[in-house]
């Protein structure tokens, strides 16, 4: 079971949060984008093996939006923080 | 040699001290007209059809650790063709009608074994939903029945049919020809059967890095030396993003870790495979007695093979809400699979934006049962540069053009 850090209640248990996949790296505009572009940044995914940054919501708790940096092969976590902050 | 009766007795003879090796292992040539990355069913069943249906046998299928010790050998082998969408009725129907032959086709005993898929339903929501797949089923000439809760009563027994159950069930959806099989069997039955038409198997083999000259891939660096490559396949479930990051793209999949769990031995208490999407946990018995239950996967992308707490609870909460009466029975083991999930939860047997590279993923939490068919298209589409009817509809451009093929909403289980 992973322990996460909200930023606002502190270490708490995994089944209080929901993960909403990596931190995008690819930001593009749909009015402009080529459908190759806006299909890269839809769908495809770095689904990194190692350390990546992914964003978390304590749904069950204070219901606020945090990022981790996670290893995705070891679930050793570092830093995190909060929206705005991810890039 | 031919396994058969004869073959039997002639080595019990000897007490079975003298079987030949079921394949080779060969260490690897500097070249091959075909490099598989991945020994799980997928990568072998296709290395046996490019043999057998397309004449290829210079093939190498490089796996980094033992064959079949990826997903293949961690499922819980549900095998069944109930999906909604024409494409993925048709092709996941062919996978089974391919199982119903295979032990003979392959000369291999993988104990397929038709005991039925029993979906469990507890709202009218459920059942509306269920008429809609029934329906698409039967247009698709995959037969399907409607159960009753005495039907039910009377063929599961120890299922809690009582309407004060914590979810009472109304009714269920059966498909008969739905069934089970031994997993490492379906892995080595191929790879005895393509070892046996020239394929070269290579275990303790790493695929470090995929070079490339222009839009093509040349050689792959592995574990045992640099390989070249006349064409290249992945078939990598959970790793399929981290060999396309080698080849130098991206793939619209996420890797997640799957769980499943079995009790101690029981007496024959079960002999079909019952699951429920709403509680969402499904069970069978295996052979051996051990009851074989899985759930859904984990909440967050994973490549560690351990699994949460969290979802083995639920899992267990689920599994005693519909068979209170095994709340004593004790958990022999606990594992997890990283399977690799397609936004459509469909699969991805494709052409990549290299030129020699293709690439057979997204086979998700559901890939078992795809392994006959999935091998066929696969190698199909690598033989000949262009996909097989069956796999029209799972390329890579289907993210670009929008035509999605959504199977979440339909699944008998959820994803
Ligand atoms: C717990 C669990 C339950 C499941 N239940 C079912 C079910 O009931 N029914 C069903 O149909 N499906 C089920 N599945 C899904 C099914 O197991 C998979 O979809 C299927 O086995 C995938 O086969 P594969 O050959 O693609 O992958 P795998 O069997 O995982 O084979 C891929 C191989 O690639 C190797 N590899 C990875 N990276 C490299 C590299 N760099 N170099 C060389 N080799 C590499 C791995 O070691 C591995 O052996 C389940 C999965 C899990 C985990
Ligand atoms: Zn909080």
């Amino acid at each position: 079971m992973l322990i996460l850090p909200c930023p606002w209640c502190g270490p708490r248990e995994e089944t209080e949060f929901a993960c909403d996949g990596e931190v995008s790296s690819v930001s593009v505009d749909p009015a402009t984008a080529s459908d190759g572009a806006w299909a890269d940044a839809l769908h495809n995914r770095t689904n990194r093996k190692g350390m990546h940054r992914e964003w978390w919501c304590h749904r069950r708790g204070c219901r606020q939006w945090f990022w981790i940096e996670r290893d995705t092969a070891t679930n050793q976590l570092r830093n995190s923080g909060l929206p705005g902050t991810e890039s | 040699m031919r396994y058969s009766i004869a073959s039997l007795l002639r080595n019990a003879l000897s007490y079975h001290e003298h079987w030949p090796q079921a394949w080779r292992s060969p260490a690897p040539k500097p070249r091959y007209e075909v490099v598989i990355i991945g020994g799980g069913g997928h990568g072998l069943a296709t290395a046996y059809y490019l043999a057998k249906n397309h004449g290829i046998t210079d093939i190498a299928v490089l796996e980094k650790g033992w064959i079949g010790g990826g997903n293949t050998g961690r499922n819980t082998t549900g095998i069944r063709s109930n999906y909604l969408h024409d494409a993925s009725a048709a092709f996941y129907d062919y996978s089974v009608r391919l199982y119903e032959e295979l032990s003979r086709t392959l000369n291999y005993n993988i104990m397929f074994s038709q005991r039925g898929l029993v979906s469990l339903m507890h709202s009218d929501a459920e059942l509306a939903q269920a008429d809609r797949l029934r329906n698409a089923l039967h247009a698709n000439g995959i037969e399907t029945d409607f159960m009753t809760v005495a039907d039910l009563a009377r063929e599961i027994p120890l299922l809690d049919t009582s309407p004060d159950a914590r979810y009472p069930v109304i009714g269920a959806v059966r498909q008969k020809r739905a069934g089970t099989a031994r997993h490492d069997a379906v892995a080595w039955a191929y790879a005895r059967a393509a070892d046996g038409l020239g394929v070269h198997i290579i275990q303790d083999c790493a695929v470090r890095g995929i070079r490339r000259e222009g839009d093509r891939v040349t050689a792959l660096e592995t574990t045992q030396g640099n390989i070249a490559a006349g064409r290249v396949a992945i078939a990598v479930a959970g790793h399929s993003s981290v060999l396309a990051e080698m080849a130098g793209f991206r793939l619209p999949i996420v890797s997640y870790a799957l769980q499943a769990v079995v009790s101690e031995p029981l007496k024959p208490m079960l002999d079909t495979i019952v699951g429920s999407t709403a509680v969402h946990v499904y069970l069978t018995q295996s052979d051996k007695g051990e009851l074989v239950i899985g759930a859904s996967r984990d909440g967050y992308p994973s490549y560690a093979q351990r699994g949460s707490f969290g979802t083995v609870e639920d899992m267990m909460a689920a599994g005693l809400a519909l068979f209170p009466t095994l709340g004593r029975v004790k958990l022999l083991r606990q594992w997890a699979g990283i399977v690799d999930v397609a936004p459509d939860a469909s699969p991805i047997v494709s052409k990549t934006p290299v030129a020699n590279l293709y690439i057979s993923t997204g086979w998700g939490t559901g890939g078992f049962k795809a392994i006959p068919a999935g091998g066929v298209v696969f190698a199909h589409t690598i033989a000949l540069d262009r996909p097989h009817a069956l796999n029209e509809r799972y390329g890579l451009d289907r993210f670009t053009s929008g035509r999605l093929m959504d199977e979440n909403a339909a699944a008998a289980v959820r994803h």
